[in-house]
C-alpha cells in the first residue's frame, strides 16, 4: 500500500499556556473555598445564635458542642458507622450485581424483560418503608433483613440505566459489527458494554445515595433491636432519651456518609469515562 | 417521461459483473415501496455513482448490496465469484454518512475493528492498520480520540477502517455530506486516488450533481416514489481526475445532461402530490 501524499489540513492541538492554567488553578480553589466559606459562615451564625440566645442544649445544641459529643462518644458512634457503611456498600454492590445482570438479560432476552419488568417496577415504586416490616417479619437475620431493603431501593436505577445503555449503541455502530459479522460475544464486550457505560455510571451515582437512604429508612423500621445498630438507630435512640446533641453527631456521620459514596462515585465515574465522554470532558472556552 | 430499462450487461464482452442486483424490490412493512425493480451490474474496477432526491432508494440499494437489510424480492448475485452474497460478505467495506467511529476507542483502535473482530491479533494487525491510517493521511494520529479530530479528518479515519481490510467492493453512503466544500473536494480526490492504487470496486451514493460527475465512471440517476432507476449515464474524463477537469466544457457539459436527468425525474415526482 502506497502512503497518501496529501497531508490533512492538521488542526494543531495547542497545549495549555500559562494564562489558561492559572484561571484553572483559581477555578479549582473557587469551587473548594466558596463552598467552605458558606459552610464556615453558616456555622459561626449558629454557634453565635444558640449562646446570643441561650438555647438549651436539648433544644437545639451548637456545632462546638456536636463537634465535642461527636469526640467523645467516638469509641461507640465509629462502630455504628461502621455497620452503617458496610450495610450501604454491601446493598451497594448486590445492587450493581443484580442490576447489571438482570439488566443484561433484559437487554439480550425481550421475552425476559416483558415478563419481569412489571415487577421490578412494582418493587420500585411500593415505599420501602411499606414493605421494611414484613421483610423484618420474615427475614430472621436483622443484618438480611436491612441489606434486602437496602436493596431494593438501589437497585432499580442500575437495572433501568444498564437496559437504556446497552440499547443505545449507535445504529451505524451497529451495522458496522453486522457486516464485519462480529460474534454475539463481540458485540457485547466491544459495542454494547461501552455504549452501556455512560448510563451505568450515572445509575451507579444516583444509587450510591439510595443505597444510604435504604439502609438507613430499614433501620429506622427494624428500631434499636439487635446487637450491632448503625447510625439511624443511634439517631432513634437518642431521640428517646432527649439527647439532641448525640442526634447530631450521628446525623453528622451519616451526611458524611453520603457525601463520601457521591464523592467516590464521581471520582470512579470520571475515571472510567473522563477521555471520550461527553458528560465528563472539560470544554475549553 | 423517459424510462430506461437498465439491463445486465453479460453480453460476453465484458467480463462477469462483481456484484449484479437483478429486479430487487424493497417493500417495508407500513407499505412503502423503497425500491422497485432495480437492476445493476458493477464490474470490477468500476466507481459508480448512484444519484437522486431523498426518498429514491440510494440508501437501500447500498445497504442491501452490504447485506445489511434484506430484499423483498429480486436477487443480488457476485458473478466473478461465482458466489453467493454471504461468502463475500467479509470483502465488503461500508462507508457511512457519519464517521461512526468508537468515542471511547482510539483512532488506531477504531481502524483495528475490523480485523479485530476477524480474529487478528493486534501485533499481527498492526502494520495493516499503520497502512491504512497512513493511506489516509493519519499516521501521527493513531493513538488520539475521535472527539479531538475535526470532521474531515474523522471521515479519513472512518475511511481507513474502510480500507484495512483490503476490500473488493467499497460502498459509500453520502460519506462527504456533512463536510464544507473544501474538505469535500479534498477527500474527493483522495478517495479517487485510493480507488486506483487499490484497484477498489466503488459505489457511492450522493444527491450531488457536481461531486457524481466528478468522482465516477457511471453515474445511475434514480427516481423517488417509488425509488427506482431512470437512467445510467458513463461520465467521460481524464484519468487520473484532475483539476483542469472540474473547470473544463466537457465536465460542465456532462453535469448539464445529468442534471437534465435528474429534473426529469424531479419534475415527475412533484405531479404525484
Amino acid at each position: 500500500m502506497q502512503a497518501s501524499t496529501i497531508d490533512p489540513v492538521l488542526e494543531a492541538i495547542s497545549p495549555l499556556n500559562d494564562a489558561d492554567r492559572r484561571r484553572d488553578r483559581r477555578e479549582r480553589v473557587l469551587t473548594i473555598a466558596a463552598p467552605l466559606l458558606v459552610l464556615v459562615v453558616a456555622l459561626a451564625a449558629w454557634e453565635l445564635f444558640v449562646r446570643i440566645n441561650k438555647i438549651p442544649p436539648y433544644i437545639l445544641p451548637g456545632p462546638v458542642l456536636v463537634l465535642q459529643t461527636l469526640w467523645e462518644k467516638w469509641p461507640s458512634l465509629s462502630g455504628s458507622l461502621w455497620f452503617t457503611v458496610k450495610l450501604t456498600l454491601s446493598a451497594l454492590g448486590l445492587a450493581i450485581v443484580g442490576g447489571v445482570g438482570l439488566g443484561t438479560l433484559f437487554a439480550l432476552s425481550r421475552y425476559v424483560e416483558v415478563s419481569l419488568f412489571p415487577y421490578a417496577v412494582v418493587l420500585q415504586v411500593t415505599p420501602i418503608i411499606a414493605i421494611a416490616p414484613l421483610i423484618m417479619i420474615y427475614v430472621d437475620s436483622t443484618m438480611g433483613a436491612l441489606l434486602i431493603c437496602a436493596w431494593i431501593v438501589a437497585f432499580f436505577p442500575i437495572l433501568s440505566s444498564t437496559v437504556i445503555g446497552l440499547r443505545s449503541a449507535d445504529h451505524n455502530l451497529r451495522d458496522l459489527f453486522t457486516l464485519y459479522r462480529a460474534s454475539p460475544w463481540q458485540r457485547f464486550r466491544w459495542l454494547l458494554t461501552p455504549s452501556a457505560l455512560p448510563y451505568f455510571m450515572s445509575g451507579v451515582k444516583v444509587s450510591g445515595g439510595l443505597a444510604l437512604i435504604g439502609a438507613v429508612v430499614a433501620e429506622f423500621v427494624a428500631g434499636a433491636a439487635g446487637k450491632e445498630t448503625g447510625l439511624a438507630s443511634r439517631i432513634f435512640e437518642a431521640s428517646f432519651r432527649s439527647d439532641v446533641p448525640l442526634m447530631f453527631a450521628a446525623l453528622l456521620l451519616v451526611s458524611l456518609c453520603g457525601i463520601l459514596i457521591f464523592l467516590v462515585t464521581s471520582w470512579v465515574s470520571k475515571k472510567v469515562l473522563g477521555h471520550w465522554h461527553e458528560s465528563e470532558l472539560k470544554r475549553e472556552r | 417521461m423517459r424510462t430506461v430499462q437498465v439491463t445486465p450487461a453479460d453480453d460476453g464482452t465484458m467480463p462477469p459483473a462483481l456484484i449484479r442486483l437483478a429486479r430487487v424490490n424493497k417493500r417495508y412493512s407500513n407499505g412503502t415501496v423503497a425500491l422497485r425493480d432495480m437492476s445493476l451490474s458493477v464490474h470490477r474496477g468500476e466507481f459508480v455513482s448512484l444519484l437522486g432526491p431523498s426518498g429514491c432508494g440510494k440508501s437501500t440499494a447500498l445497504r442491501m448490496m452490504a447485506g445489511l437489510l434484506s430484499l423483498s424480492s429480486g436477487e443480488i448475485e457476485w458473478p466473478a465469484d461465482g458466489g453467493a452474497q454471504d461468502a463475500h460478505s467479509r470483502d465488503i467495506s461500508f462507508v457511512f454518512q457519519e464517521p461512526t467511529l468508537m468515542p471511547w476507542a482510539s483512532i488506531f483502535d477504531n481502524v483495528y475493528l475490523p480485523l479485530r473482530v476477524a480474529g487478528v491479533s493486534r501485533a499481527r494487525a498492526a502494520d495493516d492498520v499503520r497502512a491504512a491510517l497512513a493511506m489516509v493521511g493519519l499516521t501521527r494520529f493513531a493513538d488520539v480520540f475521535p472527539r479531538e479530530l475535526s470532521g474531515g479528518m474523522k471521515m479519513r479515519a472512518s475511511i481507513a477502517r474502510a480500507m484495512v481490510t483490503r476490500p473488493k467492493l467499497l460502498l459509500m453512503d453520502e460519506p462527504f455530506a456533512a463536510l464544507d466544500e473544501m474538505t469535500r473536494a479534498k477527500l474527493n480526490d483522495d478517495v479517487l486516488k485510493l480507488w486506483k492504487d487499490l484497484n477498489l470496486t466503488v459505489v457511492f451514493v450522493t444527491h450531488n450533481v457536481w461531486e457524481a460527475v466528478y468522482l465516477s465512471s457511471r453515474v445511475i440517476v434514480m427516481a423517488a416514489r417509488p425509488g427506482r432507476v431512470v437512467d445510467d449515464i458513463p461520465i467521460d474524463g481524464p484519468d487520473p481526475r484532475d483539476d483542469a477537469f472540474r473547470t473544463s466544457t466537457s465536465y460542465a457539459g456532462q453535469c448539464v445532461r445529468v442534471s437534465a436527468s435528474l429534473k426529469e425525474t424531479l419534475a415527475h415526482a412533484s405531479v404525484d402530490h
